[in-house]
């Protein structure tokens, strides 16, 4: 009788640490498993300083994607075109630094622009003629696929510029010969300490505010193993080559759309018009305009992804971004969005893509071929949800049976304690 | 198929019998023993407020609500019926058209009218038989449309008629119609009952809800009236040579209000003050493009402190109204100002309507009040995120604060203020909405039937609510289907019939007869 309350409290708690989201806190821990499950298949592979370092490059523009994708879901829409639009921008970003000989640094913002406007594009579609954002989005994948095709005349650019290349597959500089990459080390450390500075923050003002806090001893301890993860990665990352650039550019991408989606009225409003466009729009909030902008905002990341891509690949193809979009959807979903809209965070997102990299990346690693790859990732989306489906369930019919047996909740329906003749009522009749 | 024209003679017992009806929903018993005894060849009416169980023994009747969900029993010509579903009872010969049609605007009239049941020859469907059909049908019904047009390009008193066709398709012996006029207008209206009269003299027997004493009086051959899930009374209407009936509308009202008004509502405290906001002329199209008026030319006034009640039947356009107002959320402005404190207020979104001070309180608390998946913390502070960020940086601490301050006020039983709304019963639910606009801290609170579907225990604590903010010298307009609230809560009351401002009486000496006389007074100003 004991052990279920034990493990409902666990995962409450656990619920609170990772913002109240079940299928995250769930894919969390299984992130968590499967590192260690490939960390012994491989015998020790994975977690190797250079393939920790690859594994954030070969995810970083899924990861880009799958942060945008999740506030498009949110809203209760989808994005298919992601894949054509990293394309479509990777390689008219290539034209520009080949035939026109643009400098990298004039090329980037343009490609990005390039990816708002593609984004204001669909986001008219959707917000203001109101066609399904599936419609919008799969003509948008035929569409820039030919304009990728079309720019590219059907063949590959490349070599690129060092300097885009950097982008992707450049480190944080300072290393000097032998040893740890200390500047990394100091990013670690300073990260772990902000970190551990808004926790301790938060909580202080919630005190002021009279709210209940975690015991001290709890938050000590989530911050010591917040403090020891960041050190472990940072430095698993300063043994190789130290920090890659777009581990940087990942690093701020999280945590600014962490905090827009958790802390701003800008993300507060994309969650209610995701939730119920109709309430949100009685509650003053321009829904339209919400909308439109998020997939500007989608727009823009698919622009970065494109950059990304394209630099790590040194060319930009006609095929590139082929199937980004649902890597990018399914990081999403595993990570806790509700198709439905209104439900889902940036971290889970981030996690969700995690899971799929790393599975991708150790399946690799013993040798499993693609066949294998695609089908377990296939089922591993799938039992995500489903377990998060039936888990709700489960969690909806409990509210209501133990509000029945708590004495204060019983007067309710017949007016019990209320002051008021409910009896009159009744004899009426 | 054939023997459609062919129906039972009318033999000695009634052709359908309901006894002892009772139906509970959690929390409610919408039928409590109902009888109800429906003669062949016959006009019944069922009237009664709104949530007097009209609606629901007549989805026990056709089968929504399956046996086994309810007690009594259902037998038509003296054969005991059991449906599981609505397949079952038109199988029996009733028929039931809703107030939302449910005909399928893509599809053709045809093709609507023999829906599951096409004219087929192995599964191929025969045209020619199926627009003969459909033609003779639509002649019965007094159609004069093209059966290959869609449904879609016919006006809503056609699709009604296509309705009726339809059920005739069915060899439909008992035709049940909920509030078939609601949406029409005079013209249509009077085909419509012309229609139920020459059906009657063919042999289909007939159950019509309806609000509008006039037509029910003019059609009916019986009334059974409900109240608070009871049949009341069944008056039997005669009608003598110059078709003058027996009973007029007031034997009506009566019945349908008996009730006498008990203690149920909290006595007004504060004082009345000048007046606050004035609406002039407010006129409002229905949003489909057909030029109908949903709201026309309304003026009202709402004073300092005092609740404005807004009574009105179904269909009456008080949610038109007030949704219009409220930053034109509904429909199609035609003209009309909204005046506070003598100045022009701006009332052109709703983000403009809240700046004004204006909070509406929605009907469908569900999907237009709420995020059912977000907690009660973030569904306070949706409609004043101002008020708990600074710079469009959220501050949690206080949004957590201010919200269990308004949970508290509001009286919300909850486990805390991050619990999901989703898992909170309607009236907790219905106090989170108006914590929610109480955070705006509105100066005209519009309340849209704040107490339906709540049980009595929680309805009490919503009039408190209103009494007190009302008291704080804020305006509120109580829309409200039920008249016991409406007199038992306001200090004046509108009265509203097909968009129009009908009558304007003192809460104070006023009664449910005068209300329902003003309530169902068409045809233009007093």
């Amino acid at each position: 009788m004991k052990e279920p309350g034990t493990t409902s409290r666990l995962a409450r708690i656990g619920g609170t640490l990772m913002g109240g989201n079940s299928r995250q806190y769930g894919m969390a821990i299984a992130l968590v498993a499967i590192i260690v499950l490939f960390q012994m298949l491989t015998g020790g592979l994975l977690l190797t300083p250079l393939n920790v370092t690859n594994l954030i490059m070969q995810n970083s523009y899924i990861l880009i994607l799958a942060i945008g994708m999740m506030l498009v879901i949110v809203t209760g829409h989808i994005d298919l075109s992601v894949g054509s639009v990293v394309a479509f921008t990777g390689a008219v970003s290539a034209i520009m630094l080949t035939s026109w000989g643009l400098p990298t640094v004039v090329v980037v913002p343009v490609a990005l622009l390039l990816g708002a406007l593609i984004g204001a594009w669909q986001g008219f579609w959707v917000a203001y003629v109101r066609v399904p954002a599936f419609i919008v989005t799969l003509a948008g994948m035929l569409i820039f696929r030919g304009a990728t095709l079309a720019v590219l005349g059907g063949e590959s650019v490349a070599p690129l510029p060092q300097a885009l290349r950097d982008i992707a597959s450049g480190f944080l500089p300072g290393r000097g010969g032998e040893g740890l990459h200390l500047p990394t080390l100091l990013l670690g450390a300073l990260g772990a300490a902000a970190l551990v500075w808004i926790q301790w923050g938060t909580r202080s003002r919630s005190r002021g505010y009279g709210l209940p806090v975690a015991p001290a001893p709890v938050t000590a301890a989530t911050s010591a193993v917040t403090v020891m993860a960041i050190l472990a990665f940072t430095y698993v990352l300063a043994d190789y080559n130290g920090l890659p650039v777009v581990g940087l550019l990942l690093v701020a991408l999280i945590a600014g759309y962490s905090f827009v989606m958790r802390s701003t009225t800008m993300g507060r409003r994309v969650y209610a018009v995701g939730g119920s466009e109709q309430a949100a729009a009685l509650s003053g909030i321009r829904t339209q305009r919400t909308t439109f902008w998020v997939f500007v905002n989608m727009g823009v990341l698919s622009g970065l992804a494109g950059i990304v891509f394209t630099a790590r690949l040194n060319a930009a193809t006609p095929g590139a971004g082929t199937m980004f979009e649902l890597d990018a959807i399914a990081a999403a979903f595993i990570g806790g969005a509700s198709a439905s809209g209104g439900v889902g965070t940036v971290v889970g997102a981030v996690i969700g893509a995690l899971v799929m990299g790393v599975l991708n990346n150790g399946m690799s690693l013993i040798g499993l071929g693609v066949d294998w790859q695609q089908l377990i990732k296939g089922l591993v989306l799938l039992l995500a949800v489903a377990f998060d489906i039936y888990n709700k369930r489960r969690v909806a019919t409990r509210p209501a049976a133990s509000a029945a047996s708590r004495p204060d909740k019983g007067g309710e329906g017949a007016g019990g304690g209320s002051p008021h003749p409910a009896g009159k009522e009744r004899a009426n009749r | 198929m054939r023997q459609e024209e062919r129906r039972p003679a009318p033999r000695g017992g009634p052709l359908l019998s309901m006894r002892g009806i009772q139906k509970d929903f959690p929390g409610v018993r919408a039928l409590d023993g109902v009888s109800l005894s429906v003669a062949h060849g016959r006009i019944h009416a069922l009237m009664g407020e709104n949530g007097a169980g009209k609606s629901t023994l007549m989805k026990v009747l056709s089968g929504v609500h399956p046996t086994g969900s309810y007690t009594g029993e259902v037998l038509v010509d003296g054969e005991p019926c059991t449906f599981s579903g609505v397949a079952d009872s038109e199988r029996a010969g009733i028929a039931i058209i809703h107030q939302e049609l449910a005909l399928i605007p893509q599809l053709s009239i045809s093709e609507n009218i023999f829906l599951g049941h096409e004219r087929a020859r192995y599964g191929v469907v025969d045209w020619g038989a199926t627009h003969a059909r459909a033609r003779e049908l639509l002649d019965r019904v007094g159609l004069d449309a093209n059966p290959s047009t869609p449904v879609s390009a016919l006006s809503v008193g056609a699709r009604q008629l296509v309705e009726i066709a339809k059920a005739l398709a069915k060899r439909v012996r008992l035709l049940i119609l909920d509030e078939p006029t609601s949406a029409l207008n005079e013209a249509e209206s009077t085909r419509l009952l012309e229609l139920l009269l020459d059906l009657r003299d063919q042999g289909v027997t007939c159950i019509l809800i309806s609000h509008k004493l006039g037509e029910v009086v003019r059609v009916c051959d019986e009334i059974t009236i409900l109240r608070d899930g009871r049949a009341i009374e069944t008056l039997s209407v005669e009608r003598d040579a110059d078709g003058t009936p027996s009973i007029d509308e007031d034997r009506i009202i009566r019945g349908m209000v008996g009730r006498e008004l008990d203690q149920r509502h909290p006595p007004r405290t504060g004082e009345i003050g000048g007046v606050r906001f004035e609406v002039r002329d407010w006129t409002v199209d229905h949003p489909d493009g057909s030029g109908r008026r949903a709201v026309d030319g309304a003026d009202l006034t709402l004073r300092a402190g005092e609740v404005v009640g807004m009574a009105g039947l179904m269909g009456a356009g008080r949610t038109e109204f007030a949704m219009s107002l409220f930053g034109r959320s509904y429909g199609r402005y035609v003209r009309g100002t909204l005046l506070k404190d003598g100045a022009e207020a701006a009332t052109g979104s709703v983000a403009e309507a809240i700046r004004s001070g204006i909070a509406y309180v929605p009907e469908d608390r569900k999907s237009l009040g709420l995020v059912l998946d977000d907690d009660i913390r973030h569904n306070t502070t949706m409609a004043a995120l101002d008020r708990v960020s600074s710079r469009g940086v959220l501050n949690p601490g206080l949004e957590a604060v201010e919200a269990s301050r308004m949970s508290e006020r509001m009286r919300v039983r909850s486990q805390g203020t991050t619990q999901l709304v989703r898992t909170l019963s309607g009236g907790n639910q219905q106090k989170v909405v108006l914590g929610k606009w109480m955070f705006t801290r509105p100066e005209l609170l519009i309340l849209d039937e704040p107490t339906r579907g709540i049980d009595v225990g929680a309805k009490y604590e919503i009039y408190l609510i209103v009494r007190r903010l009302a008291a704080e010298g804020a305006c509120v307009l109580l829309i409200s289907s039920e008249l016991p609230e409406i007199l038992g809560m306001c200090d004046r009351i509108y009265t509203m019939c097909e968009g129009r401002i009908t009558g304007e009486v003192p809460g104070e000496g006023a009664d449910q007869e005068t209300l329902m006389r003003l309530m169902t007074r068409t045809g233009g100003h007093p």
